[in-house]
């Protein structure tokens, strides 16, 4: 077993794309969950909005790059639009049950082949990224033991979490954020104060949706493809143990959650997968050793919830819930 | 926002080892359970002795017009330099094994055909065929008259579609009744319902392939349900209440819970679909409605375990304890009902209701996969949020609304993978003009 290299691997998610983007979407959710007290459990129907808005509007329409994404955050402010007017007003499990069946939603519709035209149905699109790649202002070569395209997209990646966290760390130490904690600490309590509770919550989803539907992005153009089995219920699960790992109402909680997340996801693998080659587990296939991750995942979700449900680095008295 | 019924928020740290305890247990439980199922999924059927060099294979069964098997018919398959042969068994099946996909020429050698059996009309021979994206490309000769295609009538189609969604109805409303009860009585929203789905049918198939008799397996699975259900209250769920939990953060457990025993039984299981015993039925007709004898029977148990349920409700003690403590159950503890033993009671009963449910879902589809519960759950939360969140009565007419609404759809045109979508989006839609469902009441919302 080389555990070097298996170490390696572990580093090297830290800064991978996709923990950028499970950093970013994560984040979202703390807009909405650790914030607002929103229970949104269909962020991956967010990120499905951002990156089939994006890749079906450079594909059908040959639109530039930022145009693509402009549409892409429109599409996921409109889905929130959708989801909020509905449910907002109603007690909080009603919006868990929207959105999650919102997502599904928008998976169903990009997997049926009525549309495959559009969408690709099950196979999904791909080579829609080539006007983003055209911006990358590095020359071609070897950054960091990366090539080009790759250090780029990791710029892009992590600037955007950057610029998030920034972002909500300013938000919600303005008077606008200390309503929106007001409302997750007792909603009628600051609907007393003459605050319009509704369209805080609303403006709170937009947000967080907005995050969703970039990391949506980042999610797909280090693939070069977007396929709907991506965007699953399990996509948003991961998304909420990633958040509840960091601690819900931080800034930086789902960052460290979203590396945490990765990180061990990878050194699990890389020791079970070294376990079984060198022959010392043989009652475990390498499939097997897939499922034992998630197995571990969802018990880590329970556990989490269970005992520090403020996570690695949250407050217990800023808990969404008593 | 509500609190659980314990909502004495008393912490101990003997509580806390209880929890911990309790899911090392259950995660043990549930391996031990879904052992024998890992073992019964490995052996693939054999493919004949004859072709077994090829991975690819066209193959077919030829029948006449009164379905019939035809022995001894010959057919051989070209492309390219390969010509490969086959002539067709005593059931009538033929089999070409060929070295790659891709584009075929298929002959029928019209002169082996018996006496009297000529190929039916517009049937082309020798045909072109191409390979899909499997390995198998079975080719279909009609014989006689042929197959007419049936221009099936609208009110035919309607009616058929009608029974079979109210089928479909009645085994989401047996899931949904549990999850309605378990959220009337403890307030949980529990997404792990699906899995306890799964594990029904998951049992069902386990035991059956340790060779015991059918009933015997569908009744230990039932069994295996219910402990399931137990097992959660006690070693989960009422330390939770006990520690006072919130309703949100138990939720949030459930879907952890969720995704461990969706994986445990993938695990055990593995990704493939397998078929419960006697899965595959003609359909018959009764009356106007043509219905395979399995839906039938799906539609008969339901609705008698349903039927049950609702006078074991209304008429018995137990029934009236529950649907107090559902209503309140600081009041109901207070005027001397044991709401614990009531909780318990409800969780076995979900469990047991949510495996039959299950079963009748492997038949309903048909197949047995690890997600088949999660496959259903939106729709059982549907179902619920239809007929009103905590309302019994309303669990069933919302779920058995969903289930024809979504056989429906098909009727309507909508493509049959958007089938879902309707049921979802309709969900959506009456929680906009009526939050409270059909059956809820109005307090219970906001």
């Amino acid at each position: 077993m080389d555990f070097g290299f298996i170490l390696f691997s572990a580093a090297a998610e830290l800064f991978s794309p996709t923990t950028a983007a499970y950093a970013l979407a994560a984040l979202g959710l703390a807009v909405h969950f650790g914030y607002s007290g929103l229970l949104n459990f269909g962020q991956a129907g967010f990120m499905a909005v951002g990156a089939y808005g994006f890749a079906i509007s450079t594909l059908s329409f040959r639109v530039p790059f930022f145009v693509g994404l402009l549409i892409a955050v429109v599409c996921s402010v409109l889905f929130a639009l959708v989801l909020g007017i509905p449910t907002l007003r109603l007690r909080a499990d009603y919006l868990a049950i929207v959105t999650i069946a919102a997502a599904e939603i928008v998976r169903y519709v990009v997997t049926t082949n009525q549309l495959t035209s559009v969408t690709g149905s099950a196979n999904g699109l791909a080579a829609f990224e080539g006007g983003f790649y055209t911006m990358n202002p590095f020359p071609e070569g070897t950054y960091f033991g990366m090539n080009n395209r790759d250090f780029f997209i990791r710029i892009v990646g992590w600037g955007l979490v950057a610029v998030g966290c920034v972002l909500v760390w300013l938000l919600m130490r303005s008077p606008w954020g200390r309503v929106l904690k007001g409302i997750r600490e007792d909603e009628n309590a600051v609907r007393s104060l003459g605050k319009n509770v509704y369209a805080h919550k609303m403006q709170s989803l937009v947000i967080g949706g907005i995050f969703g539907a970039l990391a949506g992005m980042i999610f797909t153009l280090p693939r070069g493809a977007v396929q709907p089995a991506n965007y699953g219920t399990e996509l948003t699960f991961f998304l909420w143990t990633c958040l509840l790992l960091g601690g819900m109402a931080t800034v930086l909680g789902p960052v460290i959650g979203a590396m945490i997340f990765w990180v061990v996801l990878s050194l699990t693998q890389g020791v079970l997968y070294g376990l079984i080659e060198s022959g010392a587990v043989t009652w475990l296939t390498t499939v097997q050793a897939g499922q034992l991750r998630y197995i571990l995942v969802g018990v880590a979700l329970m556990l989490l919830m269970i005992f520090r449900p403020q996570g690695v680095f949250g407050n217990k008295k800023e808990l969404a819930f008593a | 926002m509500r609190r659980t019924p314990r909502g004495l928020p008393i912490r101990r740290p003997a509580g806390l080892l209880k929890v911990w305890g309790a899911i090392a247990s259950a995660v043990v439980a549930l391996l031990l359970a879904a052992a024998p199922a890992s073992q019964a999924g490995t052996p693939a059927p054999t493919p004949p002795p004859s072709n077994q060099q090829f991975q690819n294979s066209i193959s077919g069964f030829l029948r006449d017009d009164a379905r019939r098997p035809l022995e001894g018919v010959k057919i051989t398959a070209k492309s390219g330099d390969f010509t490969g042969e086959a002539t067709s068994g005593a059931n009538g099946s033929w089999r070409i094994g060929v070295p790659n996909q891709g584009a075929w020429e298929i002959e029928l050698d019209e002169s082996t055909l018996p006496e009297g059996i000529k190929l039916a009309e517009g049937q082309a021979n020798p045909r072109n065929v191409t390979f899909g994206q499997t390995s198998n490309l079975s080719v279909i000769f009609a014989f006689g008259k042929g197959i007419v295609v049936q221009q099936q009538d609208f009110g035919q189609n309607l009616l058929n579609r009608l029974v079979a969604g109210l089928s479909f109805g009645l085994l989401l409303a047996l899931a949904s009744v549990g999850l309605s009860l378990i959220f009337g009585t403890t307030g949980l929203t529990n997404f792990a319902h699906g899995e306890m789905v799964t594990l029904g049918a998951v049992l069902v198939f386990g035991f059956s392939a340790m060779n015991l008799p059918f009933w015997l397996a569908v009744i230990l699975a039932l069994v295996g349900g219910g402990l399931l259900g137990y097992v959660q209250d006690a070693g989960l769920w009422r330390p939770l209440r006990r520690r006072g939990t919130g309703l949100v953060p138990m939720m949030i457990v459930s879907i952890g819970l969720a995704l461990a025993v969706r994986y445990i039984i993938q695990f055990f299981f593995g990704g493939a679909t397998q078929q419960l015993p006697f899965a595959q039925s003609a359909e018959i007709q009764i009356g106007p409605v043509s219905i395979s004898p399995n839906n039938l029977w799906s539609l008969i148990i339901s609705a008698v375990v349903i039927a049950l349920i609702g006078v074991v409700l209304l008429k018995t003690r137990l029934g009236k304890a529950t649907r107090a403590v559902a209503d309140n159950p600081a009041l109901a503890a207070a005027s001397g009902i044991d709401v614990d033993s009531v909780i318990r009671i409800v969780w076995i009963t979900g469990g047991v209701l949510a495996s039959l449910g299950g079963i009748l879902w492997a038949y309903y589809r048909p197949g047995v996969t690890f997600d088949m519960g999660s496959q259903i759950l939106l729709l059982i939360f549907a179902g619920v949020t239809l007929g009103g969140l905590g309302t019994v009565f309303g669990a069933l007419i919302g779920s058995v609304i969903v289930g024809i609404f979504v056989e429906l759809t098909t009727v309507f045109g909508l493509a049959a993978d958007l089938k879902y979508v309707g049921a979802l989006f309709i969900m959506i839609v009456v929680l906009l003009f009526r939050p409270q469902g059909i059956l809820g009441r109005r307090e219970r919302v906001g």
